[in-house]
């Protein structure tokens, strides 16, 4: 089908045709002839957010939480370089976004004309793929390619730079059904050979584990399925990184929690001392490794990636599979099965044994109290209250964020939206936003602290705006608390600049937007404070004052291997630690 | 200070050591990609940003046609450096094929050069000479120079501009080596 249309119907047109309901935006002179294509249209719901970072966000958030692609629309120069962060976010933690972005007119292009910025150099890094549409004829195709490299493979962002006179020329449309693209064709299905030699390493396996990712909650839900049928088939413990929380139910019987810099002592310790590690869409990222050459030494490795470049990039691996997890997972739970496989048992029980040891040490543990509300049992509550509804939850950056990942027990995939690679700051809020225009009925909570959701404030307006209750519920202590806790561990105590001074009055701000603002500080009041933050149908912000200077615990030190854990006050790896003397200065040099 | 006694030893990973005594070579890469906008500039800014070196690098358009373009790559690092950096270079979404062709088999390696000298008397017709030895060609003269155009490996470029250098050596320009793997097979 093709139809005669200028360069801005093009665009509207595609993203029909891609099936986009929803994007986010923010306008400009360089995309009016866009916006102008969008006016009152009938099937495009645009979302007017405050700032590009937060559009960004919330395609994420959006994203993330639907297994569908996240459109943003902005325009040239500022435009685009607000919209920077959200698209490295995005590319780190592997989310598919289509960002368009306008461009000055192509003979103003390089002339450092008002509002031009080289868009696609700049964004060159921080995509998976950007295009600079010079032509009228080239724009459907690259309009659809874009929507098929954003989701296929690995997934990740994609800017399309749209010169302003390539909006207003006419041209020729044509739909998304012809377009097949000539070099990018990524692997899907795993080799057989490798998935049979997989499933006979793991009938073989005495002390095995399944390390799983982001990449299983990006095959869709289908392959979180495949995930549970696989655990429970072989009876194999099952950790995760903080990206692929929710693939694996935490309320499942062979769940570890979260491993890492702040995941479990009995998830790490499985790490270390396992001799058969299944990666499923996961990176060996360096939160999840800690000290390199002291990782997990006594295992054969396993790796599933539908990205070949991740497999051997810093860990190596006995055997790599190449392949989408839903259809390695798939042919694996058929192999297990049509092979007559069974796990060792009796090796199994042994290290179930364990793993019970280690549970029993309790690493999340913590000290409540009855005159301040500790982070953790805010965390608990908020659960305990929110379990049994439509719950999603997105964070923020720092200690918030890292207990939420511990104390939130996530059952379901998609549920979970944070910012892992890049460790965005500003990151919840506009997330949530994202996360409410696709499941409308939903609850949805961004879990944040006082410092980072003052980086994306404004969006407030925006949830005001779209009658979005998003409830942002923020561990206030006052503190950029990760920083405090890295500046007592590394700095000795010296709080330098991460004191949170001259905080807003947070209700106060919130009935300034238009919400609802919520202040509680007494544990005794916090079950009816959250339960009324529940029932508000309206944006809420919850200022939950919370004990200032406690530390997220478990923790690696930097520097440091998967048994060398610090653990709640008292009860450490070590005995009684002096958390400045536990990391060298080979450690501190990392981040 | 406190008791902070060390963790039990645990056995050094298999990998650690490898990765550190590993050596690093050089390894020559032939990359087919789309001759768009920008191309060159994502290739470059690859190996820039991950931190691997380029050792000598050529482009030109190969197949007119189709708009392919043959980037030829000299890098160096570890073997496993190397695989990482052929993979990222398939990440690439207009790239279509990468060979590695130190690690295919044999090769041949080619480059030009055009070497500048100056002088008079016997330094002139010593650097003739010796062009002549490494099969140059004059394809510049004047009375006090010549401009000598050389094709070979690399190393036998490095060789000449040294011998060039004591008889009067004013510049060289080099086009960076392409190569290509020997026998019947396409890459």
């Amino acid at each position: 089908m093709s139809r005669q249309m200028t360069g801005a119907e093009m665009v509207v047109a595609a993203l029909e045709d891609q099936g986009v309901d929803t994007i986010f935006g923010y306008p400009g002179g360089a995309v009016l002839p866009i916006y102008d294509a969008l006016f009152q249209h009938p099937n495009v719901k645009h979302v007017l957010v405050r700032h590009e970072q937060g559009a960004g966000h919330a395609a994420e958030g959006y994203a993330r939480s639907s297994g569908k692609v996240g459109v943003l629309l902005v325009t040239s120069g500022p435009g685009a370089t607000n919209a920077v962060t959200a698209l490295t976010d995005a590319l780190l933690d592997s989310i598919p976004l289509v960002c368009i972005t306008g461009q000055v007119p192509t003979h103003l292009i390089g002339s450092d004309a008002f509002q031009e910025c080289d868009t696609t150099g700049i964004t060159r890094h921080c995509t998976k793929h950007n295009y600079l549409v010079r032509r009228i004829e080239d724009l459907p195709r690259i309009l659809h390619e874009a929507f098929w490299v954003a989701s296929h493979g690995r997934p990740g962002p994609v800017v399309i730079d749209i010169p302003k006179d390539v909006q207003f020329a006419s041209g020729t449309y044509v739909g998304p059904q012809n377009i097949v693209h000539r070099t990018y064709q990524p692997v899907v299905k795993g080799e057989m050979d490798r998935i049979r030699q997989a499933v006979a390493m793991m009938a073989a396996a005495k002390r095995p584990v399944f390390y799983t990712g982001g990449g299983v909650i990006n095959a869709g839900p289908e392959a979180s399925k495949l995930l549970r049928e696989l655990v429970a088939l072989t009876g194999f413990p099952v950790t995760s990184t903080l990206m692929g929380l929710g693939a694996y139910p935490a309320s499942g019987p062979n769940w570890l929690g979260m491993l890492g810099m702040h995941g479990t002592y009995e998830a790490n310790h499985v790490m270390h001392d396992c001799d058969l590690m299944i990666a499923v869409g996961a990176r060996f990222d360096d939160r999840i490794t800690g000290r390199l050459d002291a990782f997990s030494p006594g295992s054969q490795k396993i790796h599933i990636d539908i990205d070949p470049s991740s497999i051997n990039k810093v860990v190596k691996v006995d055997l790599g599979i190449v392949g989408d997890c839903g259809f390695v997972l798939d042919d694996m739970v058929r192999l297990w099965r049509s092979e007559g496989h069974g796990a060792d048992r009796a090796a199994l029980a042994d290290w179930w044994e364990r793993i019970e040891g280690w549970r029993r040490r309790n690493s999340l543990g913590f000290t409540n109290s009855r005159t301040t509300i500790k982070p953790q049992h805010a965390i608990r509550r908020l659960y305990e209250l929110t379990k049994d509804r439509d719950t999603y939850i997105t964070t923020e950056v720092g200690q918030h964020q890292m207990w939420a990942a511990q104390h939130y027990g996530f059952d379901k995939p998609n549920r979970w939206m944070t910012s892992g690679g890049l460790g965005t700051m500003g990151y919840g809020l506009p997330a949530a936003i994202g996360v409410q225009m696709a499941h409308p009925g939903a609850l949805v909570i961004d879990v944040a602290g006082e410092a980072s959701i003052l980086m994306n404030m404004q969006e407030m307006s925006t949830a005001l705006q779209y009658r979005l209750p998003v409830k942002v519920f923020i561990l206030n202590n006052s503190y950029m608390g990760m920083v405090r806790q890295w500046q007592e561990l590394l700095h000795g105590s010296r709080y330098s600049e991460s004191y949170s001074e001259a905080l807003p009055d947070f209700v106060k701000l919130a009935e300034a937007y238009g919400g609802v603002g919520i202040r509680c500080d007494d544990p005794g009041e916090l079950d009816a404070a959250i339960l009324r933050m529940i029932d508000t149908p309206r944006p809420v912000i919850f200022d939950c004052v919370v004990e200032r200077e406690e530390n997220c615990f478990p923790m690696i030190p930097s520097g440091k291997a998967h048994n060398e854990m610090l653990l709640p006050t008292g009860i450490d790896d070590w005995g009684a630690p002096d958390l400045g003397a536990v990391i060298d200065e080979k450690g501190k040099m990392l981040v | 200070m406190n008791a902070l006694t060390p963790p039990p030893a645990s056995p050094p990973s298999p990998y650690s050591s490898a990765l550190a005594t590993s050596n690093t070579e050089p390894h020559t890469l032939s990359v087919l990609v789309d001759n768009e906008p920008g191309v060159l500039a994502r290739v470059v800014g690859l190996f820039a940003g991950r931190g691997y070196n380029i050792e000598s690098l050529t482009v030109a358009e190969v197949a007119h046609a189709e708009h392919q373009s043959r980037i030829t790559i000299v890098t160096s690092g570890t073997p496993e450096a190397v695989e990482q950096i052929r993979h990222q270079l398939e990440r690439l979404v207009p790239v279509h094929r990468v060979t590695d062709l130190t690690i295919k088999g044999h090769f041949v390696e080619r480059e030009l050069a055009m070497v500048k000298v100056r002088g008079k008397g016997e330094n002139r017709m010593e650097a003739l000479r010796l062009s002549e030895a490494f099969r140059g060609r004059v394809v510049d003269a004047t009375t006090e120079s010549f401009t000598f155009e050389l094709t070979g490996s690399p190393s036998k470029i490095d060789q000449f501009v040294e011998l060039m250098r004591p008889v009067g050596l004013v510049e060289v320009s080099r086009t960076g080596v392409a190569a290509i793997s020997r026998g019947p097979d396409g890459m």
